[in-house]
Order: structure tokens, then sequence, then C-alpha cells
């Protein structure tokens, strides 16, 4: 075993983790909006839950592709390109989704905001969507060459496990968004996402148990087993805490499931990073796909300088914001008007 | 139809795009945060306003550049996967940087500021500012420090034909990067400083348009206030009078910094990338002489047609070398230079495709590198010409009534934008065959390259390029419709567009500092 690519190996998965946890709830949220908010204040209430955080969550996606490139080139090539289609949609969903958020209340019209809740809530679900697939695949595989190339067609890449890990994302996103809301907000909101948790939760991660268990079925020891049945034990009590109204334990509950279910799949997946479907000898591994041991070293003392760091002060920002949003809170719209004389 | 053409101009346009946001994020970023710190110090509500109103255009900006940002990080491995792994080891390495030690920053440190008036104290509310700033400044440094890697690649051997890092150290200080941020950054204040000219141009005009503020005999400056328009009061002149001044100043300082690191970049390239000077220059033989203009094709590759119309003895030589004597080599010397190096066709192998054993084409595109070095020096030196005017003329405390000098202190915002733009172009264009160029001069770099026809994905279609270059492009350009509507209406509705308490309650200062109030959100989306 050789302990760079390893360190980096479980670093990669940290950074994912650490996405589908933070941006778990901004896409869901954004899905949400579209699909179960009621009213326009309640949407408001939902969106400036996440509005100081958002940001900063997605910076977690730009990591994580830039650590692999920087710590698994191969890795990073070869499965971006194979999934050259998906991930264009991905691109596009989130500046939608990111555009949406910013612009939305810039303007006064019903048709504007119309418009942007649709991109916000569409953009959110093919984003999440498609990271889904792409996680999903990279434990899968993919029909690559001995180069690391696809063979097949910009359609080879498909498999009933991007439709899993696609609804895997999807389905986590909603039930941890919804935690997230009975924990973020007061009033309508509050009370519909509680019961939103306990009545979604037991349907929702069905893809999520099947893409774990599949990937266990295949590569799974018995530490990643124990894993699995962490996972669902966090998942059961998250429920249980949420049928109780005690928002909290719901929400650390669901995204413990998740931390523990994304340890299990990385967990088994190792030492492949990424299977070729074609020829287990062309499957690439941490061995296979990494940098050299000099850069793996120098980003090893940026990671542990930078990721506790991150961690510090984005729980800080948590802490400033952690007030509950209600309806009252939010202020009215205004239209900007030309300031001239008429 | 042929991947590596789409490809590329899938990636022109992309950064050129992203390119057109980010150079307003960094150039307006610092200054607001200046205004800012005035606030705090002073306690003068003009300051106020002029962090709100200058705030919230760059919130409107900042977040196009975020959206398509993503876009670049991602490109790289969707549709240049070859050049991924090849560069890999060394060019990951900042890109992960950016995001870890700066991009994180910005982002966190920015919500905190949009969302933080009144649930962060004072000075911390502006701290955050301040670090979300530098880290945008900080991002860029990472960026230009892998692009530059591209241009110089320096801190890497050669193991089995692909470069490995051996000195993080020289790839973060390498000397074209050093200089190449530090000329970015000018010129993305030069866009800043216009951008401030521009607009706050367009209210001391609109006020005197309105009647509001009227000149004396001496041409001084009566200023008036409309109570019916809300945020048209006293301060409000001195709002936009101060933003005029700080906008020019910021523009005039900016472009001597953008002369000073230019020049400073123009030699190190000299010594780098002879060719792409050499094509920058139309120089198809070695002399001294710099061509004010040169007629005839420009484009064609052999030389033949293009005909030096004005030139000046001794400039070229003086800015490659800093003396009047030594001579640059031309085109014409230098691809069998060229040649006699990297060989005069493309190697045998099946990385290249169709294109294996094709010719190389040694010399860029010449009426890009040549135009495009011209229009970057131009449109820069036009926008700090334009503000040193602009301070002529308002220095008795307002501007000209004529609508036509407000449309052009409009129009000129472009300028510095199409500057920055024209000089990555030339840059970037310059560098081709290349994708990582090497530096065939006594003491560079020569070993490591890369041919921007390997760097390709091989396995991704022309259909998937071409689908998402037409997505893509249609998208940018939807939301730059957007955008700019946007930016005009809340330009047009001045102040008072980020600061709607000042139409609720005449002008008393309103910012809530007490912290865990319950009140109603002082922002909120």
């Amino acid at each position: 075993m050789e302990i760079l690519p390893t360190v980096w190996f479980v670093v990669i998965a940290v950074l994912w983790t650490g996405y589908l946890v933070l941006e778990g709830f901004d896409l869901g949220v954004g899905m949400h909006l579209l699909v179960s908010a009621r009213t326009e204040t309640d949407r408001r209430v939902m969106l400036n839950s996440i509005g100081p955080v958002w940001d900063g969550n997605e910076v977690w996606l730009v990591t994580a592709g830039a650590a692999t490139f920087a710590a698994f080139p191969f890795w990073y090539a070869s499965l971006f390109s194979a999934l050259y289609l998906p991930l264009v949609a991905v691109l596009l969903g989130l500046i939608f989704r990111a555009v949406a958020i910013e612009y939305r209340g810039k303007g006064a019209s019903d048709r504007w905001r119309r418009v942007w809740t649709l991109a916000l809530g569409a953009g959110s679900f093919v984003a999440a969507f498609g990271i889904g697939a792409l996680l999903a695949l990279t434990t899968t595989g993919l029909p690559l060459d001995a180069n690391g190339d696809r063979v097949g067609g910009p359609w080879a890449w498909f498999s009933p496990w991007a439709i899993v890990g696609g609804l895997a994302v999807v389905g986590f996103c909603l039930v941890h968004s919804s935690a997230f809301l009975a924990l973020k907000t007061d009033g309508p909101v509050r009370v519909a996402a509680r019961r939103r948790t306990v009545a979604w939760t037991p349907l929702a991660v069905i893809p999520i148990v099947v893409w774990v268990v599949g990937v266990q079925l295949r590569h799974g020891s018995i530490v990643t087993w124990s894993l699995v049945v962490l996972a669902v034990a966090a998942l059961v009590w998250g429920w249980v805490a949420a049928r109780a109204s005690c928002e909290g334990q719901a929400f650390a509950g669901i995204a413990l499931f998740l931390v523990l279910g994304v340890a299990a799949i990385f967990g088994a997946s190792y030492p492949v990073v990424l299977p070729s479907t074609l020829d287990p000898a062309w499957s690439l591994t941490v061995a296979t796909a990494s940098s050299s041991p000099y850069t793996l070293g120098v980003m090893s003392w940026v990671a542990a300088f930078g990721v506790p760091l991150v961690i510090a002060y984005q729980a800080w920002s948590y802490w400033v914001f952690r007030r509950r949003i209600s309806g009252a809170h939010i202020p009215e719209p205004h239209a900007v008007l030309p300031a001239v004389r008429r | 139809m042929d991947p590596l053409e789409i490809a590329r101009w899938q990636f022109g346009i992309t950064t050129v795009y992203h390119f057109w946001l980010v150079p307003l994020t960094l150039g307006l970023g610092p200054v607001v945060a200046i205004m800012q710190t005035l606030w705090v110090r002073t306690g003068n509500e003009q300051y106020l306003r002029m962090t709100k109103f200058w705030g919230k255009l760059y919130l409107i900006n900042f977040i196009l550049g975020v959206a398509t940002g993503i876009v670049q990080e991602f490109q790289f491995g969707m549709a240049w996967s070859e050049y991924s792994r090849f560069v890999g080891d060394v060019f990951g390495a900042p890109l992960a940087m950016e995001g870890l030690l700066a991009f994180f920053f910005e982002s966190t440190f920015l919500g905190l500021w949009i969302f933080g008036w009144s649930r962060l104290p004072k000075r911390m509310h502006l701290a955050a500012l301040w670090i979300a700033v530098a880290g945008s400044l900080v991002s860029a440094f990472f960026i230009i420090v892998a692009n530059s890697w591209m241009q110089h690649p320096v801190g890497v051997k050669l193991v089995n034909g692909h470069p490995v890092m051996t000195d993080i150290w020289a790839v973060l200080t390498n000397n074209t990067a050093l200089n190449a941020w530090s000329h970015t950054l000018c010129g993305a204040f030069c866009v800043g400083g216009a951008f401030l000219l521009g607009i706050a141009w367009y209210h001391l005009w609109r006020r005197r348009r309105d009647g509001i503020d009227t000149v004396d005999a001496t041409g001084r400056v009566v200023v008036g206030e409309a109570p019916e328009i809300p945020g048209r009061d006293r301060t409000d002149h001195r709002v936009w009078l101060s933003s005029l001044r700080m906008g020019a100043v910021v523009a005039i300082v900016a472009f001597a910094g953008v002369a000073i690191t230019g020049d400073a970049q123009a030699k190190l390239m000299f010594q780098q990338q002879p060719m792409k000077m050499a094509a920058a220059e139309a120089a198809c033989q070695t002399g001294t002489s710099f061509s004010v203009l040169s007629l005839g094709d420009v484009g064609s590759a052999d030389c033949s047609n293009v005909v030096g119309v004005i030139e000046i003895p001794g400039l070229l030589s003086f800015l490659a070398n800093g003396n009047m004597t030594t001579t640059v080599k031309g085109v014409d010397a230098l691809v069998p230079e060229y040649q006699a190096k990297y060989g005069a066709t493309l190697p045998d192998n099946p990385i290249y495709g169709s294109r294996a054993g094709e010719a190389i084409r040694y010399v860029p595109i010449m009426a890009v590198t040549y135009w495009g070095f011209r229009l970057m020096i131009l449109f820069g030196a036009l926008a700090a010409f334009a503000a040193a005017v602009a301070l002529w003329l308002t220095r008795k405390g307002t501007v000209p009534g004529s609508v036509w000098i407000m449309r052009l202190a409009i129009l000129g915002i472009q300028a510095p934008f199409a500057a920055s733009a024209a000089g990555w172009i030339f840059t970037e264009m310059g560098r081709q065959p290349f994708v990582v160029a090497p530096n065939p001069t006594p003491g560079g770099i020569d070993g490591v390259f890369m041919y921007t026809a390997a760097a390709v994905s091989p396995g991704v279609t022309a259909g998937e390029l071409l689908f998402s270059l037409i997505a893509l492009t249609l998208v940018y350009g939807a939301l730059m419709v957007v955008e700019v509507r946007l930016m005009v209406r809340y330009i047009r509705g001045g102040v008072v567009s980020a600061m709607p308490e000042l139409a609720a309650h005449d002008d008393t200062p309103t910012t809530p500092t007490d912290r865990d109030s319950d009140d109603v959100l002082s922002f909120a989306y």
C-alpha cells in the first residue's frame, strides 16, 4: 500500500462528502422551492436559509475537482472526458442555479420570479442528478480502453448505475434539505419540512441504499459492511428523531448516514478509483492514476493546513447565521425605478 | 468536423467570456472595500452609500463570474484529457491551491459580507469584505501561476516524457507568473476605475439634466436637491463626484502600472517565446525597428506580403532588450530554429490522429497577435487618457451638460475590458501551435512542451463538443443580456436601488448595528 496516494484517496473522499453534506441541502432547497413551497414568502424563507452559505458550499465541488486533477490526473481526465455530456448538463444546471439565487429577488414581476424559480429548481435537480451519476459510475465502472479513454461514443457511459446514482443524490438532497429547513426556519415552512422529513425519508433513501449495497456486494469487506450497518443505524436514529420533532438530531442523523454511506462506498472501491468495464487490467487505481510523490507531498501540506482552516471558518459562518429564518424576517420586495425627474 | 477546432473555440469563447466578468470583480472589489473602510473610519454617510451602491453592482457581476468559473476548471478534464494527463502532476496543484487557499475564503466571506450587515460588528463586517477581496486577488494569482506554467514550464523534470514537478517554489515564483499577475491586476483596476468613472458621470449628468445641479457664471457647480426623487439629495452629489474622481485616479495609476508591468512582461516574452513577440510585431526580418503600422497580409505565414509602413528604428530592440542596437530575431529566422529543435512535422503518433505527419505551423496567426497586441495597448491608453480628461472636465464639481460626452463616458467603460480581452487573446493565440510552450533560447526550458493538437480528449466526439459549444454559447449569451439589463436597471436607479431605506425615511442614516435584533433581514434574496 502506498501511503500518499491512499491519503489522497481519503482526502478526495472527504471533499466529496463535504460537498454532498453541505451542497446537499442547498440543491435540495432549490428543488423544494420549485415543488414544495406554497407561497412566495415560503420560497423566500427557504432561499434565505441557504443565502449566506450556498456559495461557500459550492466551492467543495470546485476543490474536489481540482484536488482530483492535482492528485489523480488520470482519474480526473478519464472520468471527466468519459462523462462529457452529463457534465455539460451539470455545469449548465449549476450556472442556472447560481444565477437564479442571485437574480431571482432582483426583479419585481411575477413572471421574472417564476422563470428564476424554475431555473433554480431544475438547475439544482440536474446538478444533483449528474453529480450522483458521476459518483456512481466512478465506483461501478466505465467502458475505458488502455489509455483511459471512453470507447463506444457519446452515450457509452450509460448504465443503470447512472440512474441509481442520480436518484440517490436527488433523494438524499430532498430529505437532507427537509431536515435542514426544519432546523433553520420557523413558521409554516418549518412545520411542512418536519412533516416531509418523516414522510419522504423511507422512500427517498432507497436508491442510495441500492448503490451502497451494490458496491458492497462486489468488493465489500467486513469493515465496509460494518460502515453500512452504522449508516443505516444513523438513518434510523435521524428518522426517529424527526418523528419526535428533534430537528437537530434528525439533521445530524441524516448527515451521518451520508458520511458513513460514502465512506462505505469509497472504502469498498479502494484501491480502484475508476474501473474499466472492458478489461479489469485497464482500471485506474490509486497507484496508477496518482501524481508523483513530490506533488502529493506538497499537496498534503496544503490540505493539512487548508482543510481544517476551511472547516473552521465555514463553521463560524454557520454560527453567525444560526438564527432561524421566518416570514417575519423577509423584507418587502422593492421596485428599482430610474432616479429621474419626470 | 474537427474536434480540436471545436474544443479550441469552446475554450476561447468560455475563457474570454469568463474574463469579461473577472476583471470587474478583481478591480471593483478593492475599491468597494476602501469605500467601506472610509465609512467605518469617518462615519460619513456618503461612503456608506458608495459602498452599498457599488457593492450591489459588484455582486450582480460576481455571481456570473463564479458560475462560469466552474466551466473553466471542468473543461480541462472534459475536453482536454490528454493535456490533463500530460501536465496533471504540476498543473493541478495551483488549481487545487486556488480552491483551498483562495476561493473558499472568497465565497465564504463574501456570504458573510452580503448577509452580515446587521449580524456582525462593524469592523468584523469590514474585515469579511477585505478577506473576500484578498481571496479573489490570491485566486487570480494561482490561476495565473497555472497559465504561466504553460508559457514558461519551470520546476519540472521529464520522466518517461512527462513533466514531473520537482520544485513547487519555482512554479509559484515563476517570473512569468509574477509579471502576468501584476499586469493582469493593474489591467483589472483599470477596468474598475473606468466602470466607476462612466457610471458616476451618468449620474452627475442626470442631476444636471434634471435641473438639480446647476453651474454658476464661472462654471462652478451649484448643488441642489430633488425631494421628490428618493436619494437625490446633496449627499448624492458627493457620492457621484467622489466615485468619479476615485475611478479616474484608479484608472490612471493602474494604467501606469499596466505600462510598467507590460514592459517587463514583453522583455520576458522576447526571451521565453521569441516567436510570439515576433508575431506580435509582424517582424518578419531580424532587426531593431518597431512597426507602428504594417500593411499587407499580416496573417500570411510566410511573411512575403507584410510591408512595414511606419517603423521606428531601434524601438523594438529597446522594448526587448532595453537598448537601441541589439537585433531582435524575426519570424524568418525563428522558423528554421524551431524546425531544427522540434521538427518540421508532427510525430507519427496515434495521439495526433489524422494530423500525424502534418507540417507544423510555428508562426501564430499573425493578424491576431499583431492586432491583439496593438488593440490591447490602444484601448488601455485610451482609457487612461479619457480618465485624465475626465478629471480636468470635472474640476469645477460636476460634468458638462452634453449628452454626447456622457455617452462617451459610458462607452469608455468598455475600453479597458476590451484591452484585457485583447491581451489574453494575444498571449494565448500567440502561444500556438503549443499548449505548453517551449522556451527555445539559451538558458531557457526547451525540453518541456506539448502541441495543442495532442491535447484534446481522444474519446470525445466532435458532436459532443459541438453540442456543448452551442449550448454554452447560447446560455452565456442569454445570461449576458440578463446581467447587462439588470446592471442598467440598478445603475439608473441610483443609490436608492441598493439602499431602499433611503426611500422610506428621508436621509436619516439607517444602519442597524444591534447584532442580535430579531428584525427584518437587512438584505434578503
